[in-house]
């Protein structure tokens, strides 16, 4: 009866875990009736003894994506280095039995081939929020839990979109690019497109998508959106595809989770709805966007212009784009600020530190 | 009208241009060698004069344009027109309020978020192909920043609105203080730049306003700080900016507007936290052309007898 109450409240649980929790709120209970009232803390000998036992804990960690987390894990576990690896299948084979924990990015992360090769994998805990590149099937088949790094990113990406948007509109980098070449000693700058009042469209509304709009909603943006079902507590414009959705918007932003059926969902027909005004902003995956289509577009004239922060095959950029002044590219930077990726490196940390003390996890998918 | 002569000072917009050709008779500063000998000529003719940011009307232009009776600026700002002159010959003078508020507001947060999360540098990165070798460095993040606001008119409110949006703490200081409770108010520039991260400078530009952003002022700001300039050029001791910018005692730069516009320090070129624009504050193609019909507005309600639209005397 208790796994059926928590697969109600907790539906991204295995059974597994359900019932692990299940246990867990159970022994919880029986000390809330006991007669004493503070549970004693741990003694250093035992808190040495825990750290002492996480040292041996093999943690491999798939790209160098910071180096505060690296130390961290190195310091807190037994690191491995994936990208330092020069014969990789061999050292998963050497390695199958110590390895128990992934840390993965949005780069790389665990597909079923890496889950495969390792036995002894229990948690995948990836420096993100989007989970597209962690075979999940295989996670809750096996077991394994997941975690990412939701929310405390969300204002970052968010800012990120505004950022776009203006520097694309008001051609903020082309601007600055004219006054340090001299040329503004020969003439002003062209007139560029106003951004306050521009209807945006977002595809998702989900943590991301709502920031968006709640920044745009101060320039007076009239707020339109996409999603999977329409959401009960907004007064945004819903519409029930995204063809529609552009038709309806001057500029297009990308807001949603990487999926088999979100892939592409930014094809021809949208940037032809988008059309040759329109600004399409992608804060998302590279994938959600038809790049090929994409660069057609832009280069003909059909759209108006473009801000990606993602592309199809980082950090590989159609070369097309370059030439062009309606567009801005950005590194994949949407979460990169000194602040925030701390903040997440310290959940993937604290995340890991919490499965291996059998504790509950902080920010669980699976 | 065409009894009416109307004298534009420079090319600042050729719909405005189009629109007083139609119903004035318009004389065009720029297309004589000097304006000595544009004044020679047609002095007399001159009833109205069409400034902007770059040359307005100061008191030696006045004085030689006997028949001037109303100066109509195509910009918000007045520190170019004599204004005490004006009030003395009883020249009307109007300007262009509102229309242009939304678009420098945008470009102030536009400036802030280019600064603090270096997407310039980021986008000539891509371009350059160094991804290919290695991740973009951390930039700072926007989101929740202490904001302040040096002048909470129009455009500072416009300003302060969307920065509430990221979650900003609002900072101001303006000659009055203002009955908003949710923004704190600090009665000097020091002060609020020793309680924010990001001072922007919406105030206008006046004798008591030069260089309110001094040594004193970016320091308290310190090597954590950014400033965004959408005002005047001169609300800033250039001098002084330049050298705590690149001794890192000041944390990055967003600028719009210069001492000796279109002359910027080339100093700030090899700077990597500054973004620098050449005053294109209102140059939007909406608001460009609201900016024109509100000063041929103007003109026509004048020359009609009618009640000037936006009059400033």
């Amino acid at each position: 009866m208790v796994a059926t109450i928590w697969r109600r409240a907790a539906p991204h649980l295995s059974r597994a875990s359900l019932s692990r929790a299940a246990c867990s709120i159970l022994t919880n209970r029986s000390h809330n009736f006991s007669t004493t009232t503070q549970t004693p803390s741990p003694s250093p000998a035992t808190n040495a003894a825990a750290a002492a036992k996480m040292e041996a804990i093999g943690v491999l960690m798939m790209c160098p994506m910071n180096s505060y987390l690296e130390q961290e894990l190195d310091k807190r576990f037994k690191l491995f280095r994936y990208w330092t690896q020069p014969k990789q299948r061999e050292f998963l084979a050497q390695q199958a039995e110590s390895i128990r924990a992934i840390v993965g990015n949005a780069t790389y992360g665990a597909d079923a081939d890496i889950i495969d090769s390792l036995p002894k994998l229990e948690i995948v805990s990836s420096f993100s929020v989007g989970l597209d590149r962690i075979d999940l099937l295989q996670c809750k088949e096996k077991g394994i839990r997941v975690t990412n790094t939701p929310d405390v990113l969300t204002e970052d990406v968010a800012d990120l979109a505004i950022g776009l948007m203006l520097a694309v509109l008001r051609r903020i980098c082309e601007c600055d690019k004219y006054v340090r070449s001299g040329a503004w000693k020969l003439g002003d700058f062209k007139l560029t497109t106003k951004f306050s009042g521009k209807r945006v469209g977002i595809i998702g509304l989900g943590r991301i998508g709502l920031a968006i709009a709640e920044r745009a909603e101060a320039f007076d943006c009239p707020i339109n959106y996409y999603s999977r079902s329409k959401k009960a507590n907004t007064n945004y414009t819903y519409y029930g595809s995204v063809v529609e959705l552009a038709s309806n918007s001057d500029i297009l932003v990308v807001a949603c989770a990487l999926t088999p059926e979100t892939t592409h969902i930014v094809n021809r027909e949208v940037m032809d709805a988008l059309g040759p005004k329109g600004v399409l902003i992608n804060v998302g995956r590279g994938p959600h966007v038809d790049e090929a289509e994409l660069v057609s577009a832009l280069v003909e004239g059909r759209l108006g212009g473009a801000g990606l922060d993602v592309f199809e095959k980082e950090p590989e950029v159609p070369e097309q784009l370059f030439g062009l002044e309606n567009v801005v590219l950005l590194p994949h930077v949407g979460s990169g600020t000194v602040e925030t990726r701390k903040v997440m490196a310290d959940l993937v940390l604290g995340n890991l530190e919490a499965h291996f003390s059998s504790k509950p996890l902080l920010t669980p998918v699976v | 009208m065409e009894n009416v002569g109307v004298m534009m000072t420079t090319p600042m917009s050729a719909y405005l241009e189009q629109q007083l050709q139609q119903r004035f008779t318009l004389f065009k500063l720029w297309e004589s060698s000097s304006r000595t000998q544009f004044l020679t000529r047609r002095a007399d003719s001159v009833n109205a004069v069409v400034g902007d940011t770059k040359i307005g009307a100061d008191s030696e232009l006045i004085d030689s344009l006997p028949r001037l009776e109303i100066v109509s600026t195509y910009s918000v700002g007045l520190d170019k027109i004599d204004l005490d002159k004006c009030r003395e010959r009883g020249i009307r003078v109007t300007n262009t309020p509102d229309v242009l508020t939304d678009d420098v507001a945008d470009l102030a947060i536009g400036l802030a978020l280019t600064t603090l999360r270096r997407i310039c540098a980021c986008d000539a990165f891509v371009r350059s192909g160094s991804w290919r070798n290695g991740d973009f460095q951390l930039a700072t993040k926007f989101s929740g920043k202490s904001v302040g606001i040096l002048g909470l008119g129009r455009i500072g409110s416009a300003i302060a609105k969307r920065a509430k949006a990221f979650g900003c703490t609002i900072g101001y200081h303006s000659r009055t203080k203002k009955q908003i409770t949710d923004y704190m108010y600090h009665s000097n520039a020091v002060d609020l730049a020793a309680n924010c991260r990001i001072l922007f400078v919406a105030c206008s530009l006046t004798d008591e306003t030069r260089h309110i952003v001094n040594r004193e002022v970016i320091d308290a700001l310190g090597p954590g700080g950014v400033l965004v300039n959408v005002g005047r050029g001169a609300l800033v001791d250039e001098h002084e900016l330049v050298s705590a910018l690149c001794e890192g005692r000041l944390g990055g730069a967003g600028l719009d507007v210069f001492e000796n516009e279109p002359h910027v320090p080339e100093l700030f070129f090899e700077l990597v936290n500054v973004v620098l624009l050449p005053h294109v504050g209102t140059d939007t193609v909406e608001t460009s052309n609201t900016m024109a019909d509100l000063v041929v507005a103007n003109l026509e309600c004048h020359f009609l007898k009618k009640p000037l639209l936006t009059p400033v005397i």
